[in-house]
């Protein structure tokens, strides 16, 4: 990204200067650049205009809902919707569930993944690539395959009740990529490097620990985030292993949401729906640029 | 020099921890999977042999059948879907806004990292007719058109989970594929207008063929991704009305977790993870075979 920048800033004023907007150049407006704009358009009001409609939606109360067109603006706005469903509809409860699975399964795998992708890129060993292609293997399989046996085990070792279930199959079934992006990551790091520290008489635990973590502090963030958006947004796994009321992730409980309230109260639920998207929305705001390179790399696995 | 590096104790402290994971939660369920699909019960009841009649069944069932079928359809459209309108996009980002094109990618690419069920529960309510005519079908009012009830048919409600599963990916293709339209050489191009290539001409005959690697890798990506769909068909259907879009992996859901039969829902998982390798196989043979023809 360092090295896009300068590009990217002289480009803009170059780009700016063809669109004719804000530029000094007086190119007549054919209708070719009229066909791009229509399209550009469209676009980001597909993309765009549900999500508004959305967040108007949940500060409407249910007549004005049920009754009003749906273009219209709430008539009066009813910011109690929102914590309508952080208390009756348990979304605080829910929400907390979540971090509580998400963010033990977050650290537990990307500390197993990187010390994993230190032996299988850093290390000399026979064996070192089936091992990775064991790990690959991982990624192609449904989550269905796992789900029953698992569903025993936890059952039998008396774990359900709890969130254990969720933390330790997230950390599973997201090691295949973390090992697999953390690899990549360290063949940009020299061996040379390691055997140097290490002729001090430093372990190479230790040279793990304190040279090579800090020097893939970034890919720890890009990796972490993608994982982080896989998790949160599990129905999955959630679904299958939280049998009781009081342990929901905010994707289960959004999906029962409904069923809380006597009768559907359309603001809540909209309010529920809106906390859930600008959540993950407010993380891509900051760091939309790490969140893209990191899910497009962690596509091109094949 | 590689003594230090080839520390066989390091190693195992390093790697240990997380093959032991992983073996415990993926591999191991996976073999143990496989015994299910001979049994008959589920945790709570115990289990019982049951021989090979879950296989038996599996070949005879209309439901499996239905579920296979909606999968394999799913799967194709929303995979040719996703990419085409991924691609177009990445055309548009690259050759007509050009430099700019930072702001549109980003903002294309959101729907991405938003979950499933909040937009799963939004279409819903987007395309509804009651109780409150939703958008979708009001705009269809203004026009004339009586409004659709788009989840009273399996058909209509198929659309609706195609259209809703390319809005929330394409964006995510189009960065992806916008990666391989930029790595195409300058000077290519510039030949190719000289030669008096250009419009579409130019891109069915210079851009398309350069970009087919990435092109391919797309498509194995996005059929890995749509065989496994299950997120959005229980937010925005359940898979109703009645099973009518109900995919493999949910029917597997509904078997094991609604009717406990954990013996027969192992059997329909093992044949989705058969479908997935199948498919992905028979699809990098095909790309394989395309690149070296090329």
């Amino acid at each position: 990204m360092a090295i896009e920048t300068p590009a990217k800033t002289s480009a803009g004023r170059w780009s700016r200067g063809l669109s004719g907007n804000a530029g000094p150049s007086r190119r007549p407006r054919t209708p070719r650049r009229l066909w791009v704009k229509i399209v550009v358009t469209l676009l980001l009001v597909v993309e765009i205009y549900p999500l508004i409609w959305m967040f108007l939606t949940s500060l409407k109360s249910n007549d004005d809902y049920l009754n009003n067109s749906t273009w219209s603006l709430p008539t009066t706005w009813q910011w109690g919707n929102y914590s309508e469903a952080w208390t009756t509809g348990h979304l605080g409860l829910y929400v907390q569930n979540s971090l509580l699975a998400v963010l033990p399964a977050l650290a537990l795998m990307l500390l197993l993944g990187t010390a994993a992708g230190f032996a299988l890129q850093i290390m000399v060993w026979k064996g070192r690539s089936l091992t990775l292609l064991v790990f690959l293997a991982g990624m192609m399989v449904p989550p269905q395959m796992i789900l029953l046996p698992l569903f025993t085990v936890y059952f039998q070792a008396g774990l359900s009740g709890t969130l254990w279930p969720l933390i330790l199959t997230y950390t599973g079934t997201g090691l295949p990529l973390t090992v697999f992006m953390m690899a990549t990551y360290y063949r940009t790091v020299p061996r040379e490097l390691f055997e140097a520290a290490t002729i001090d008489g430093a372990g190479i635990l230790r040279a793990f620990w304190t040279i090579s973590v800090p020097l893939v502090r970034n890919a720890l963030l890009t990796v972490g985030l993608v994982q982080f958006f896989f998790i949160w947004n599990d129905l999955l796994i959630a679904l299958t292993f939280t049998n009781n009321q009081d342990l929901r992730t905010i994707q289960v409980g959004l999906l029962n949401f409904t069923g809380d309230f006597g009768a559907t109260q359309y603001g809540p639920l909209f309010a529920a729906i809106c906390i859930n998207v600008f959540g993950t929305l407010l993380i891509y705001l900051f760091l939309n640029q790490k969140v893209m390179k990191g899910l497009t790399a962690g596509a091109v696995k094949g | 020099m590689h003594r230090v590096l080839g520390d066989r104790r390091a190693i195992a402290i390093l790697l240990g921890p997380a093959l032991l994971v992983y073996s415990l939660i993926m591999l191991v369920p996976i073999v143990w999977s496989l015994g299910y699909s001979f049994t008959k019960g589920n945790t709570i009841d115990g289990f019982t042999g049951n021989g090979v009649a879950n296989f038996s069944r599996l070949f005879d069932d209309p439901a499996v059948h239905d579920a296979l079928w909606f999968t394999l359809k799913y799967a194709a459209i929303v995979t040719v879907g996703q990419v085409v309108a991924g691609y177009l996009l990445a055309l548009l980002y690259v050759f007509f806004l050009k430099k700019s094109s930072a702001l549109i990618r980003t903002l294309a690419f959101f729907p991405v990292v938003l979950p499933t069920v909040a937009v799963g529960l939004l279409f819903q309510k987007f395309f509804q007719v009651a109780p409150q005519t939703g958008p979708v079908n009001s705009l269809l009012n203004a026009v004339g058109i009586e409004s659709i009830d788009f989840f009273g048919s399996a058909g209509s409600a198929f659309w609706v989970l195609i259209v809703m599963d390319i809005w929330r990916s394409m964006g995510f293709y189009a960065v992806l594929l916008f990666a391989g339209l930029v790595d195409i050489p300058d000077e290519v191009l510039e030949s190719a207008r000289l030669d008096g290539a250009s419009g579409l001409r130019l891109i069915r005959h210079i851009v398309l063929p350069l970009s087919l690697p990435v092109l391919m890798s797309s498509l194995i990506f996005s059929i890995n991704g749509t065989l496994k769909v299950f997120d959005s068909v229980v937010a925005l259907t359940n898979g109703g009305p009645g099973n009518g879009t109900t995919p493999l992996t949910l029917y597997m859901f509904q078997t094991s977790f609604t009717y406990s039969d954990y013996g027969y829902g192992s059997t329909i998982a093992l044949l989705l993870t058969v479908v997935c390798l199948l498919v992905s196989l028979v699809v990098y043979r095909v790309s394989q075979r395309d690149l070296t023809e090329g």
